[in-house]
């Protein structure tokens, strides 16, 4: 993949694609997923090391999953200070969209672009399997392409997915809308036995004020395509690109 | 100089590590143990002469990067 995209076209979106900017980090490792989901939605999916200081002109970037920096001291604590992240942190305040998929999701708890931080899983295990989610917000550009209350089914692999704020800090959270995504059971009920890692108010993806910066500790990349499970994540990607 | 940062969960987050430990001690015949909390101990080799000056620029860097204040505390000291 080069700097000018992947190669694959978009289908019938007609003139420029939207660029969007996929950072990699020493450690990440489902960059190449989420270059090709870009590039599966329409948009033109742009490498952008962690050393760069610019987004190259991209509309919307993402930080992806994997395990930046081998996870050392926290997970995302050393990312959040690499070079690239002063560009993240500008497109973010101008409004920009900026998604942070599972460790991504860790590096904006950890710049402070979202609320709030990661503790290990309540069980002390890696958890890798499928869980559904429910969808609390579609007003935002991301989650545009979903319905309210809409339930997802997508693959969560993490160790630190245990959302953690102060109790009142969670409940003023949870007032202001900021909870984009919550696990639930297959019919969109929660109860704590569909909470696979703990996290306060079964919090799975966060959003902020303005909606334009989006984590969820869930992998949509991983589906894309229903030969590879499923395609329950190409309307968040979708929502992103229109967003660029 | 070397100074230690000891990072430790704040008291009110819950450590289902530490937890696991002191279920498995008290498996092992420890039963005295009745809590356990597992922290990291930083270990920082630094120059200058000054120990406030020290202490104030390490306190800065336990809060810029060593701690993530949501969930933890730390504590800085010289020899």
């Amino acid at each position: 993949m080069t700097e000018q995209g992947t190669g694959v076209r978009g289908q019938g979106t007609g003139g420029r694609r939207a660029r969007v900017a996929v950072v990699i980090f020493p450690g990440s490792n489902c960059d190449r997923d989420t270059l090709a989901g870009v590039e599966a939605v329409g948009g033109e999916a742009v490498p952008i090391w962690h050393e760069r200081s610019d987004l190259a002109g991209c509309g919307a970037v993402i930080l992806p999953g994997g395990f930046s920096y081998g996870d050392y001291l926290r997970a995302g604590a050393m990312a959040a200070h690499s070079k690239v992240m002063t560009a993240v942190r500008r497109h973010a305040e101008a409004g920009r969209p900026v998604l942070g998929i599972c460790n991504g999701f860790q590096i904006l708890l950890e710049v402070g672009l979202l609320p709030g931080a990661m503790l290990m899983n309540r069980t002390l295990r890696f958890i890798c399997r499928e869980v559904h989610l429910r969808v609390e917000r579609n007003d935002v550009a991301m989650l545009s392409h979903y319905a309210r209350g809409q339930v997802l089914g997508l693959p969560i692999a993490h160790k630190e997915g245990n959302w953690f704020a102060e109790p009142d800090v969670a409940d003023w959270l949870e007032s202001q809308g900021a909870v984009a995504l919550r696990y639930c059971s297959a019919d969109g009920e929660f109860d704590d036995d569909v909470n696979p890692n703990g996290a306060l108010h079964a919090i799975a993806g966060l959003v902020n004020r303005d909606g334009n910066v989006l984590g969820l500790m869930p992998h949509p990349e991983r589906r894309v395509d229903a030969l590879l499970g499923g395609v329950d994540g190409r309307g968040l990607l979708r929502g992103l690109v229109e967003a660029a | 100089m070397q100074v230690e940062v000891r990072v430790q969960l704040k008291k009110e987050v819950l450590d289902p590590q530490g937890e696991a430990i002191r279920r498995v001690l008290a498996g092992l015949g420890f039963a005295e143990v009745t809590g356990v909390r597992v922290g990291k101990l930083i270990l920082l080799e630094v120059e200058g002469g000054d120990p406030a000056a020290i202490r104030a620029r390490i306190e800065e860097a336990g809060r810029e990067i060593l701690s993530n204040p949501v969930i933890e505390d730390f504590e800085v000291r010289l020899p």
